[in-house]
């Protein structure tokens, strides 16, 4: 017979469970993590970085050009209003490896990064704040591309 | 050897906006040359900033980064006359660091 004490205490310890599987990879990730670099989707992506599943919010600015000419360069910032941001990453959706860059924050830097990166057509690129208390949230915005900066 | 990084940084209302261009192919393994044979990716994979000695900022690039990459940030309580050191490893191993004074 399970009583409702040792069901809530089994709750919270698969809980404890899931918050530390979670969160671990994010502090083990000090080297070059080639999983998540290599993954080809979104939603691969952040699995490899070990972050949940995002949630858009106007905390997070994305600054992108509406046409980009050369895919070759595009010019992408991020800016997060809010406090505690931890990391901020870059991804576009339709580039033969989305994920383009993570940045780990401190309390000494700003968070806002301006970048260039490359896209092989056009695409949603994605601005994403991984923030301390473990939130993760992202601005998007579709960056069209008249000349592909992958092709050979 | 790579060529050094540009670095600029420049006190505006008591923070630090530091710019940095660097020097890189930043190939990403997914073009093939005239014989139709791929070009093996070779691309920054690690940057690391300090503040006169002090990490502020690091990060992790794939190969999504553009060619001679661009990169802009802020320091903040950085006063003038400040050192700025930029360091990045790139896929082969090789590595370049690069200072800059605040001005």
């Amino acid at each position: 017979m399970t009583t409702r004490r040792e069901t809530l205490r089994q709750s919270a310890t698969v809980a404890a469970l899931l918050f530390a599987s979670g969160l671990f990879p994010r502090y083990a990730m000090a080297a070059f993590n080639k999983g998540a670099f290599d993954a080809k989707s979104l939603a691969d992506s952040f699995k490899a970085l070990g972050v949940g599943a995002p949630v858009e919010s106007t905390g997070v600015t994305l600054q992108a050009p509406d046409i980009a000419e050369n895919g070759a360069v595009v010019p992408i910032g991020a800016t997060s209003t809010l406090a505690g941001v931890k990391q901020l990453l870059f991804l576009v959706e339709k580039n033969p490896t989305v994920l383009i860059a993570v940045f780990n924050l401190s309390d000494s830097v700003d968070a806002s990064i301006t970048s260039r990166t490359k896209m092989a057509e056009s695409s949603n690129v994605y601005a994403v704040a991984v923030m301390n208390d473990g939130k993760v949230l992202y601005a998007k915005k579709e960056v069209k591309v008249t000349l592909g900066g992958c092709g050979g | 050897m790579a060529d050094p990084m540009r670095i600029r940084a420049q006190v505006a209302g008591g923070n630090a906006t530091v710019r940095v261009l660097m020097s890189h192919e930043m190939e990403t393994g997914q073009r093939r040359d005239a014989a139709g044979k791929v070009i093996p990716a070779w691309h920054i994979t690690e940057v690391n900033a300090t503040h006169n000695g002090k990490p502020v900022l690091s990060a992790e690039w794939g190969t999504g980064v553009a060619k001679n990459p661009f990169l802009q940030f802020t320091i903040k309580g950085a006063k003038v006359g400040d050192k700025v050191s930029i360091a990045w490893k790139d896929s082969h191993g090789d590595s370049r660091t690069d200072e800059a004074t605040v001005a």
